[in-house]
């Protein structure tokens, strides 16, 4: 770690002005993803700027019938939280697949959104990365890249994005809340996450001197047919390989709507509205979910060692679709896959 | 946000202050003055010679150096001691009542729950955490919850055991 300066923001405003005053200065709220870069001399910060204490630690009720989770709420308590758990299932079985409990203690909301690739190359400061050191090369095209992207990659970088709350978050259509200095915008979360393209050091379109304040979700949970399901190399505390998160809208047995988002296989948690329009209409059996698995991964392009990542990729989505229909949501528990 | 670690490279910064620190320990304040980069694990072992937690990868990827702060069991090699002030910290060292071992600990014993030991102050502060929180019940929820220790001799068995016996769910 190299040395830095550390300061507390005394609020929202004041984080604002600090982080836009202070040249290479970043925000600290868990520290469970910048201070593990930072031994690693991959974050090279001059000055943290304390947020953990700023007054984003609560969950409210919208107008709307949505909820508004402030950018500290840790990701221990949201998975816990009882409107969570009865609205927005989903979100809570996200979370819970993620990290360890102790790491979601720390971990915030916020920070879950903007933690970086777990690219093994991006680690290891003596290889080339383009994310780490722009115009440097990306290691991992002719590397080791069995846990890279599938859909979205380019020549620059093949990286994925590694939270799975992130994936529950972009099937519901959430609302990413940030401040500035020119003032508060909402983004919705597909436009919150970047594609790598050819400037892969930006993974978000959050401006340098912005803070999230709030991730807001609608008021549609699809509480009653969902499913996350993560395919990992160990059954737990292991980032996901592929995982998947379905919600359906049902009536007689006809799906009304459809989400479906892929954690795992890209630079940002992977939907298509295709795919779910194909499933809208239709009876929710396994030869619908399939023609949505094959819409989904219809520009899936393997790397040298992550083929079987599409076949996965397909299965997974056509069983946590089936888990969906259901009513029958993996257990983060008990991991037998039903 | 991305753009400005790398730009921080460019400009040399005068060494910060070290700042001053209080945690409650083992029910007494200890006020101390470290460097900003010091992590809550660093202090503990080094400036409070609290060395019952145990530093493994200093990753976040171990849960050796589980401790609870407030209450809540985290990974004390990811935080800054200086983002604890003000805060009360439960060590192994702290666990211990009137003389008389926490019901978890002595559960370790009874069960055997250990073999080199080098896991076991993040193992038995973790599952201290998993008590109090009061979800994990049936033993798939307890090795659920207790994957964020890893124990090198393969300890867990046991280690499900003695929390089923802390808990009293012990069949
Ligand atoms: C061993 C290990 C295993 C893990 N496994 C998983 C897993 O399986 N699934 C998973 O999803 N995650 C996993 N994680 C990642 C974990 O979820 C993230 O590290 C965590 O969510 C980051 O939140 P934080 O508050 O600690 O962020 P910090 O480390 O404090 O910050 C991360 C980044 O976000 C920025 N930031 C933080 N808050 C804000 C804000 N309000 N506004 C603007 N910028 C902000 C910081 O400047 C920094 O750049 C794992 C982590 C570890 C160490
Ligand atoms: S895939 Fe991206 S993060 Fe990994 S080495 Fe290539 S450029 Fe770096
Ligand atoms: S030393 Fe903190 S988790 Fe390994
Ligand atoms: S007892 Fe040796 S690592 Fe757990």
């Amino acid at each position: 770690m190299i040395p830095f300066q550390y300061t507390k923001a005394n609020n929202v405003a004041d984080a604002v002005r600090l982080i836009a005053a202070t040249s290479g200065a970043k925000f600290i709220a868990g520290g469970t993803n910048l201070l593990d870069l930072m031994k690693d001399n991959v974050e090279r910060p001059t000055t943290l700027i304390d947020i953990s204490r700023l007054p984003l630690g609560s969950v409210e009720e919208t107008a709307s019938g949505g909820l508004r989770i402030g950018a500290l709420v840790p990701n221990s308590d949201l998975a816990w939280h009882p409107l969570i758990e009865k609205r927005y299932p989903l979100v809570a079985s996200a979370i819970l697949a993620g990290a360890s409990q102790q790491l979601r203690n720390m971990a915030s909301t916020g920070g879950n959104l903007v933690q970086r690739t777990r690219c093994a190359y991006f680690y290891d400061t003596a290889t080339a990365c383009n994310k780490r050191q722009p115009g440097s090369g990306c290691s991992a095209v002719n590397g080791i890249n069995r846990g890279h992207a599938i859909l979205g990659a380019s020549t620059s970088c093949i990286a994925t994005h590694p939270s799975d709350m992130c994936v529950a978050l972009a099937a519901l259509d959430a609302t990413v809340h940030v401040t500035g200095s020119n003032g508060a915008r909402a983004i919705p979360f597909a436009d919150f996450h970047r594609l790598p393209g050819d400037t892969p050091h930006i993974d978000t379109n959050l401006g340098p001197d912005e803070i999230i304040t709030a991730v807001e979700v609608p008021a549609k949970g699809f509480a009653t047919n969902y499913s996350y399901l993560k395919i990992r190399d160990r059954m737990s505390y292991a980032f996901a390989l592929v995982s998947v998160a379905a919600a359906l809208e049902l009536k007689d047995g006809t799906i009304q709507e459809a989400r479906l988002a892929l954690g795992g296989v890209a630079h940002k948690p992977w939907r298509d509205p295709a795919a779910e329009a194909a499933l809208r209409g239709q009876a929710a059996e396994e030869a619908s979910f399939a023609r949505a698995a094959d819409l989904l991964l219809r520009d899936a392009r393997p790397q040298t060692h992550n083929g079987f990542k599409v076949d996965l990729a397909r299965r997974a989505i056509i069983r946590t679709l089936t888990q969906a229909a259901h009513g029958t949501p993996q257990s983060q528990s008990n991991k037998t896959i039903q | 946000m991305q753009d400005r670690a790398v730009q921080s490279d460019a400009e040399p910064q005068p060494l910060p202050e070290k700042v001053s620190v209080t945690l409650t320990v083992k029910g007494t304040e200890r006020r101390f003055s470290v460097l900003p980069w010091v992590s809550l694990l660093d202090a503990l072992r080094d400036h409070l010679d609290l060395t019952g937690t145990k530093k493994g990868c200093d990753h976040g990827q171990c849960g050796a150096c589980t401790v609870l702060v407030d209450g809540r069991r985290i990974n004390s090699c990811l935080t800054l001691a200086v983002m604890r002030d003000g805060a009360h910290v439960t060590t192994i060292e702290g666990l211990a009542a009137n003389g008389a071992l926490d019901p978890l600990q002595q559960a370790f014993i009874d069960h055997d729950a250990f073999q080199c030991g080098y896991c076991t102050p993040g193992q038995i502060c973790s599952g201290v955490g998993l008590i109090a929180e009061g979800r994990a019940k049936t033993p798939d929820e307890i090795r659920e919850f207790m994957s964020g220790n890893i124990c090198r001799c393969g300890a867990y068995p046991n280690i499900v055991a003695a929390i089923q016996q802390a808990m009293g769910t012990r069949p």
